[in-house]
């Protein structure tokens, strides 16, 4: 199964609807609740670094008998050093952006917590892209 | 413990969300950073917190949240109250602050 989502950047009204989404598809396809959980997480933190940093992005979602690969990718400033990125507690987001809540420096961590595996590829000036897989069976790993 | 009880105990207002006010509740959950909660709060928590913009629904939703407490008496956007109807989340108000009522709060839940 694919699925493919569409992120405006700058649109907090609609950060989230793309996890939210998703949530809804895994539930129909009875994935184990504590995998799916992981899964929408990270999704939501993705969602809202293209939200916050980026000026569009695009996630595809592709579920196979065996795993869940979600890939956002986004155009934007990229990340010139994304080793400090993923450090906690780092953020480049914007005072408006951290009043809202976002921007706490959490997002990446929250995302490598709650995926089995993830890759982080970015060209600054052009944008980032984030792979991410779940296992659907995460014992089987 | 239901949420209905607990608005009764904490003489809280609701909001909107009435749709899901039944509910059981796990415990609570107080932060005010939206990774934290996402990351963090569990399934059947009632979140407090000082933010009142629609992205609190959208995280109380994605988390399966019982509930959303604004502190202060701050009121939370009209389109926050829009969304939490649509997504069932209850959305409920009181005039304390984030120490006194999670403070009432935990001690409601863990009362014997």
């Amino acid at each position: 199964m694919q699925i493919r989502h569409k992120i405006a950047g700058g649109d907090f009204t609609r950060a989230g609807n793309v996890a939210s989404a998703v949530k809804k598809v895994l539930q129909q396809i009875n994935i184990d609740h504590k995998q799916s959980k992981r899964i929408v997480i990270a999704l939501y933190e993705g969602e809202v670094n293209v939200v916050a940093h980026a000026y569009s992005g695009v996630v595809d979602i592709d579920i196979d008998s065996e795993k869940i690969k979600i890939t956002i990718a986004d155009k934007g400033p990229g990340i010139s050093d994304i080793e400090k990125a993923m450090q906690e507690g780092y953020s480049t987001a914007t005072p408006q952006v951290r009043e809202m809540g976002f921007g706490a420096g959490m997002g990446l961590s929250n995302m490598k917590r709650n995926s089995d595996f993830m890759n982080i590829t970015s060209i600054p000036g052009e944008g980032t892209t984030v792979e991410l897989i779940n296992f659907i069976k995460p014992d089987a790993n | 413990m239901r949420i209905t009880d607990i608005i009764k105990e904490l003489d809280l207002k609701v909001i909107s969300g009435n749709s899901s006010i039944t509910n059981e509740v796990t415990g609570g959950y107080v932060s005010d950073l939206l990774s934290d909660v996402i990351g963090n709060a569990r399934e059947g928590n009632i979140w407090i917190t000082v933010q009142t913009h629609q992205n609190v629904v959208a995280v109380a939703s994605l988390k399966d949240l019982a509930a959303v407490i604004i502190v202060k008496g701050l009121q939370p956007d009209s389109d926050t109250i829009e969304k939490s109807n649509i997504e069932n989340i209850p959305v409920l108000s009181t005039e304390t602050d984030t120490f006194n009522i999670a403070g009432r709060l935990y001690e409601l839940l863990n009362k014997k």
